[in-house]
């Protein structure tokens, strides 16, 4: 017979904790670095595929043409996919059962969330940063000053955060991987293709533009435009989100976390409470 | 930290130890909506013992385990782990234990010493203590070569194992461990039940919960039956097997063609002899070590070649089936259940036990 060692359990807090986390979800990256092609292959295809295919008959009246237009539309549409990444990776945890794992550790419930938002952020910044090196290859410049250059950033991660929690109650709510995909495929893909991230709005039929022009994507996309100076001037009869980007998106960024916040934390409470 | 003082204060092997309890529930209830999951269950486990939860499949065993391990909230009743409060302090009862779900819930693309570290650091273990426990632990659970190797590339038995050695990473004083060995194979399942008797034997107090009568009968020093969500029955191994009655005379004849014969030299010393033709087996009830040993002068004599005499006690699944009505186990898993101990307990009747 032993005599056992019990060793001392520090009460650590939620930083750490989730930093344990995100640390492991780093892990799962490394182990399968496919699960990168959705911030590097896909979104360079979609780079070099509108580009070079489409571009040439999009007409766009940008100093540096259809290619600088194009980049923070992509941008805006990979942050937007954040909210995917949060999905999958939450409700495979969920469906495994390390949610539960976890749970039944002295630590704080939230850690789990926190330290899969952390781990969702960087993996779509890593997105950012494929995306501005494919399109610095490719001609697209930023061409006001440096505080401008990093608020656009700012303000796609500002967005990657308010996706996160689209992710989280997305991720609650299904039950499957699978089903993830096939909810987040039908939404996210019409969202962020009936906007001005690929194509100037101004020659959409009128309904169109008008939804076009509400969507937040939109905000985003001419805010990152605005401030990276890869903007053409408003066409006639722009709505009025186009007129003030900055401000509306921000305000996107809030209003989204604020309704969905709580319905997040409501549905994954519920999914993990019984 | 204030744990480890209790437990260093009351030696497990201590007469103290044992009276004290580690695990206790009271009047648990559980309602998923208009389903009645569990209707009040209690039960205490002393410090340093097994209690063996059996009951068939959607008895309420799962249910009763993710309420004492803080993971869902009982409708009604409490219950305490190592003292603490499940509903008033479940920090404390999350300090206290240690969880193995049913299903290996490793993190498959990590490795085994991955897994390890990830759970020690989420209880805020000291790194260097880390590295060290989980090479022991590896080393314990025959891992100790697959460490390093993601645990996607484990089998089944070797998920299993890690996944205990991951609830003993801060060797927490109670474990529950919810059905260990439903789909492995028997020689992991055999493996695994060692690795526990040593826990247990280093004063870990354990709460399993098994549909396999065979399981709780090689662990536990009690058992709670349950069965739709309510306790049928509770004691021993060997208290439960006295209620469904006597011990029975089995004997096994090499021969199929000898089994008439047999049974007719039986007869007259047996108030009913019950012919089972597959198994080559003649059974009755027993009438003491003296009239076994009586029945095999007799075979003996006859010439009549015998695979095997002995005594058999009521199988727990017999118990089961006494207390319910019906069998614990239904279709898949009777290979399983059928197999090894029943025919040891067959074989060894009357002597080893």
């Amino acid at each position: 017979m032993t005599t056992l060692e019990r060793p001392e359990i520090r009460t650590t807090g939620l930083p750490a904790q989730s930093w344990a986390i995100a640390r492991r979800n780093f892990l799962h990256i490394r182990r399968m670095p496919e699960m990168l092609m959705d911030v590097t292959i896909q979104p360079v295809m979609f780079v070099l595929l509108f580009a070079f295919v489409f571009g040439s008959s999009i007409d766009v009246a940008t100093p540096a043409g259809y290619r600088a237009f194009l980049l923070p539309g992509i941008m805006a549409q990979t942050v937007a996919f954040a909210s995917f990444i949060v999905a999958v990776g939450l409700t495979a945890d969920l469906d495994k059962g390390i949610v539960d794992r976890m749970r039944s550790l002295p630590i704080n419930p939230a850690a789990v969330l926190v330290g899969r938002s952390i781990s969702s952020l960087v993996h779509a910044s890593i997105g950012l940063v494929v995306m501005s090196l494919t399109g610095l290859l490719i001609g697209w410049r930023i061409h006001t000053d440096v505080f401008q250059a990093a608020f656009g950033y700012v303000l796609l991660l500002g967005w990657g955060f308010a996706m996160i929690w689209v992710g989280i109650w997305v991720g609650s709510a299904m039950r499957s991987v699978e089903a993830v995909n096939g909810v987040m495929f039908a939404t996210m893909f019409p969202i962020t293709f009936l906007a001005n991230t690929f194509a100037p709005t101004d020659q959409m039929p009128t309904v169109l533009r008008f939804i076009a022009e509400w969507n937040p994507i939109s905000s985003l996309t001419q805010a990152v435009r605005v401030l990276w100076g890869n903007d053409q001037p408003l066409a006639e009869g722009a709505a009025f989100p186009m007129h003030h980007p900055i401000p509306f998106t921000i305000g996107w960024i809030i209003l989204i976390t604020a309704v969905v916040a709580p319905l997040a934390i409501r549905t994954f409470r519920a999914r993990t409470a019984d | 930290m204030r744990l480890a003082e209790e437990r260093l204060s009351v030696p497990a092997t201590s007469v103290v130890a044992m009276t004290r309890s580690a695990i206790e529930a009271e009047g648990l209830v559980k309602h998923f909506g208009d389903t009645v999951a569990v209707d009040g269950v209690s039960f205490s486990v002393p410090e340093g013992s097994v209690l063996g939860l059996l009951g068939p499949n959607g008895a309420g065993k799962t249910t009763t385990v993710r309420m004492m391990t803080t993971l869902t909230r009982p409708t009604a009743g409490t219950g305490r782990v190592a003292g603490h409060d499940i509903l008033t302090d479940p920090a404390a009862v999350r300090r206290s234990m240690g969880l193995t779900g049913q299903a290996a819930t490793v993190d498959e693309l990590l490795t085994g010493r991955e897994n390890l570290r990830l759970i020690g650091n989420l209880y805020g273990l000291d790194s260097s203590y880390i590295r060290r426990a989980s090479d022991e632990l590896l080393e314990r659970f025959s891992l100790a070569d697959a460490g390093d190797r993601t645990a996607k590339t484990y089998s089944g038995g070797m998920r299993r194992r890690l996944d205990l050695a991951v609830s003993l990473i801060a060797t927490p004083p109670v474990l529950f461990l919810d059905e260990p060995t439903t789909g492995l194979d028997p020689r992991s399942r055999v493996e695994l039940w060692e690795v526990l008797r040593e826990l247990v034997a280093d004063g870990t107090t354990l709460l399993l919960t098994t549909q396999y009568l065979e399981e709780a009968d090689q662990l536990s020093d009690n058992i709670v039956v349950i069965d739709r969500g309510t306790v049928i029955a509770e004691g021993t191994p060997l208290q439960l097997k006295d209620q469904s009655g006597a011990a029975a005379l089995v004997v096994t004849v090499s021969h199929s063609g000898d089994l008439q014969t047999a049974e007719a030299l039986l007869r007259p010393h047996a108030r009913e002899v019950h012919v089972d033709v597959g198994a080559r087996q003649l059974t009755a009830p027993s009438e003491g070590l003296g009239h076994m040993t009586r029945v095999a002068g007799i075979f003996e004599e006859s010439g009549i070649v015998l695979d095997d005499i002995g005594l058999k006690r009521p199988s727990l699944d017999d118990v089961f089936l006494h207390l319910t009505g019906h069998r614990a186990e239904q279709g898949a898993d009777d290979a399983a259940e059928g197999d090894p101990a029943d025919q040891l307990d067959q074989t060894a009747g009357g002597m080893a036990r």
